[in-house]
């Protein structure tokens, strides 16, 4: 089974989406923690090892992802969890995406993405790593 | 007298049109999910005009709080804005009032908001992103700089740390050689709803009541004009709930803070005309509408019945709208304006007492000063151009709306009747009760879309990649630099003697019953910083971490 960690970094309470996603991947057979709001990214870290998962979605809408979520991956690096993918949604600039893709974030979603695109997403980078 | 009945309307003329051409749909609902009749008429209609609407300025205020209502004075243009330090801010507050807004309204950066100053680590990479940051009486000196307090009206969405703001609000006005009597402003203060839907919190609920009701206290007694709290449903809506929720779990928390006030020995009277409410402007209009006329008359009758508040102004329902952060769309960005401006037309329709229109960009990042403007001339067409604010409560009367009127109305007050058995708002979040219900309700929503059973013209039909916005609002990393810069030169140039001393008063008071309000404007007034009065009181305190339910 695909395990999953849903993730909100930062100081942003808005979790919304990012409650909707862990619902939304559950229902698509997934195992899937939400960690709450306000985790540092040692903490996302440290749950992501914990549970073994092959997937982290991160979520934020405040602003703070081109400060928070290279923290994330070099924790994961650190850790040689290079394995798991990471994800990101939320409110991020177009201009943004390019510096997080370089980062090696598998996938960035936007407002308007339909759950089956995430799901399906997913599915195929676990399938093929 | 109509010749014939609904009835024989339906069987004679309605059902053989249908059994020809079937409609667009088998159900036709309301957002709340209110079945939608295809025609309403006089036979549908059981309001007592008396009643149930009354005439505007007078109970129950269904038709408004005012007489005239905006024949005497339009609603408040309020664009909320903070952007990256004190000094832009300043800037685009100034702009704005040159451009005719009519009232400031200040958002705060997520550490400002939770009690962490700029160079805090949990504030690494917030500073200055979703507001202004405000770290000590030194940046909100800039950021009031030539706005004469004492004339404007403030709105300051805060709330964990509101006691903190408004201190160094009138800390800037007490300089500025203000009548603190007379200060005209609102803080949100609403804390419930952080735990239930935004996320601001930082203290566990009891204390963090605590501090709501000594602020009540203190401003009945010193800032009579200000409005101490800003009940809102407008996240709890955001955050996934129907029109019934959003106005049912926002007066079952107000019912728990004037409860709490009356328990601290405040008679209702001495309080209730300052407390303020918040709500959102969605889509559905007509929903919409009737949800603000039946707001004023829940709160009345809450007010009148179960308080048995006397003074006619603690039963007026007083409120500020924002039209739906949630319904912007990273898609085909210009239909964001015909969106927010329906929702600004229902809000006005409404009867709100101010009003703040999204901007278009706002679903990629913060707006543009562009886009900030024509959300602000959004505004000044419909007061000026549209002539719906020329008479009182236009759309009293109409068979529907006051249908609507009366099912919101009814529906909202069995929901608060559920909470009121769960014991009350804040027994109910024990249980996470309210956020279960807005979860539930927002991935419903979310698979109706993604099942293309509501439409969201741009993303799920009518789809086009071909215009894409070009330009967003950045934020210049170098106003960070100044911030942390004028923290620390602040801290040496302060004494910190004094500041340690009333830190140490501030601690004492804390774990007594004593009003808190103000020792707290004695320690911003010597430059004690945001995020160490936040730390005197986390440690009495306690923090507050939420229920994961999920």
């Amino acid at each position: 089974m695909i395990k999953v960690l849903i993730a909100k970094s930062g100081l942003d309470g808005h979790d919304r989406g990012a409650k909707i996603i862990v619902r939304a991947l559950r229902d698509a057979g997934m195992e899937v923690t939400y960690t709450g709001i306000r985790q540092t990214p040692e903490m996302i870290v440290d749950t992501a090892m914990e549970l073994n998962v092959n997937v982290i979605g991160l979520s934020t809408l405040s602003g703070a992802h081109l400060t928070l979520f290279p923290q994330i991956v070099e924790g994961i690096k650190k850790n040689k969890l290079d394995k798991i993918i990471i994800l990101a949604g939320g409110i991020i600039p177009n201009e943004d995406k390019k510096e997080l893709e370089k980062l090696g974030i598998k996938g960035i979603f936007g407002p308007g993405t339909p759950t089956n695109e995430i799901i399906k997403f997913i599915e195929t980078q676990v399938n093929s790593s | 007298m109509q010749s014939k009945s609904k009835k024989e309307w339906n069987e004679q003329t309605l059902n053989p049109l249908k059994s020809r051409f079937k409609e667009r749909k088998e159900n036709f609902d309301t957002d709340s999910g209110i079945p939608i009749k295809p025609l309403y008429t006089n036979e549908d209609n059981n309001f007592e005009y008396s009643k149930d609407l009354g005439y505007p300025g007078e109970y129950p205020y269904t038709r408004g709080v005012q007489a005239n209502m905006y024949r005497g004075r339009l609603w408040s243009m309020r664009q909320y804005a903070g952007l990256a330090s004190p000094e832009e801010s300043n800037n685009r507050y100034r702009y704005l009032l040159d451009q005719g807004q009519t009232g400031l309204s200040v958002a705060f950066d997520l550490p400002t908001q939770t009690g962490y100053d700029s160079d805090h680590p949990m504030s690494l990479g917030e500073v200055g992103k979703s507001g202004v940051p405000i770290s000590s009486l030194s940046d909100m000196e800039i950021l009031f700089k030539d706005i004469p307090l004492e004339k404007v009206s403030t709105s300051m969405t805060i709330n964990a740390t509101a006691p903190i703001l408004l201190a160094l609000y009138i800390a800037v006005a007490k300089r500025q050689g203000a009548n603190i009597n007379e200060l005209k402003g609102t803080i949100q203060n609403d804390i419930l709803k952080e735990y239930i839907a935004r996320g601001t919190y930082i203290y566990p609920p009891e204390q963090s009541m605590r501090l709501v009701t000594d602020i009540f206290e203190y401003c009945s007694k010193n800032l009579p004009k200000w409005n101490t709290i800003s009940v809102s449903g407008y996240h709890i809506r955001e955050a996934g709930s129907t029109a019934i929720q959003e106005l049912a779990f926002t007066f079952s928390n107000a019912i728990t803070y004037v409860e709490y006030a009356l328990e601290t020995g405040l008679n209702i009277d001495d309080f209730a005309g300052q407390l303020s409410f918040f709500f959102v402007a969605q889509n559905n209009l007509f929903e919409e509408i009737a949800k603000f006329r039946a707001a004023r008359r829940i709160w009345a009758n809450i007010m009148k019945n179960r308080f048995k508040a006397k003074n006619p102004r603690s039963c007026m329902l007083r409120f500020h709208t924002q039209t739906a952060g949630v319904t912007l769309t990273a898609q085909q960005t210009d239909n964001n304006i015909i969106r927010t401006t329906v929702q600004a037309l229902g809000a006005i329709l409404g009867g709100t007492q101010s009003l703040h229109v999204n901007s278009k960009d706002e679903a990629l990042g913060l707006p543009t000063e562009e886009s900030a403007q024509i959300s602000l001339r959004t505004q000044q067409i419909l007061a000026y151009e549209s002539g719906i604010s020329e008479t009182v409560d236009p759309l009293a009367g109409s068979y529907y709306i006051e249908e609507l009127t009366n099912e919101l109305e009814n529906s909202a007050m069995e929901y608060i009747n559920k909470i009121d058995h769960l014991g009350g708002a804040l027994k109910a979040l024990d249980r996470n009760f309210q956020v279960d219900e807005i979860h539930n309700n927002a991935y419903k929503l979310q698979n109706e879309i993604d099942d293309n059973k509501r439409i969201v013209v741009g993303v799920n039909k009518f789809q086009s990649e071909k215009f894409k916005i070009d330009k967003i609002q950045s934020i210049n990393p170098l106003e960070t630099k100044k911030q942390l810069k004028r923290l620390n030169q602040t801290k040496s140039k302060r004494s910190n003697k004094e500041v340690k001393a009333s830190l140490k008063t501030l601690k004492e008071i804390a774990t007594t019953k004593e009003n808190i309000f103000p020792q707290i404007l004695k320690c911003v007034e010597c430059y004690a910083t945001l995020g160490e009065i936040s730390n005197v009181l986390r440690e009495v305190f306690g923090e507050y971490t939420q229920l994961n339910s999920l």
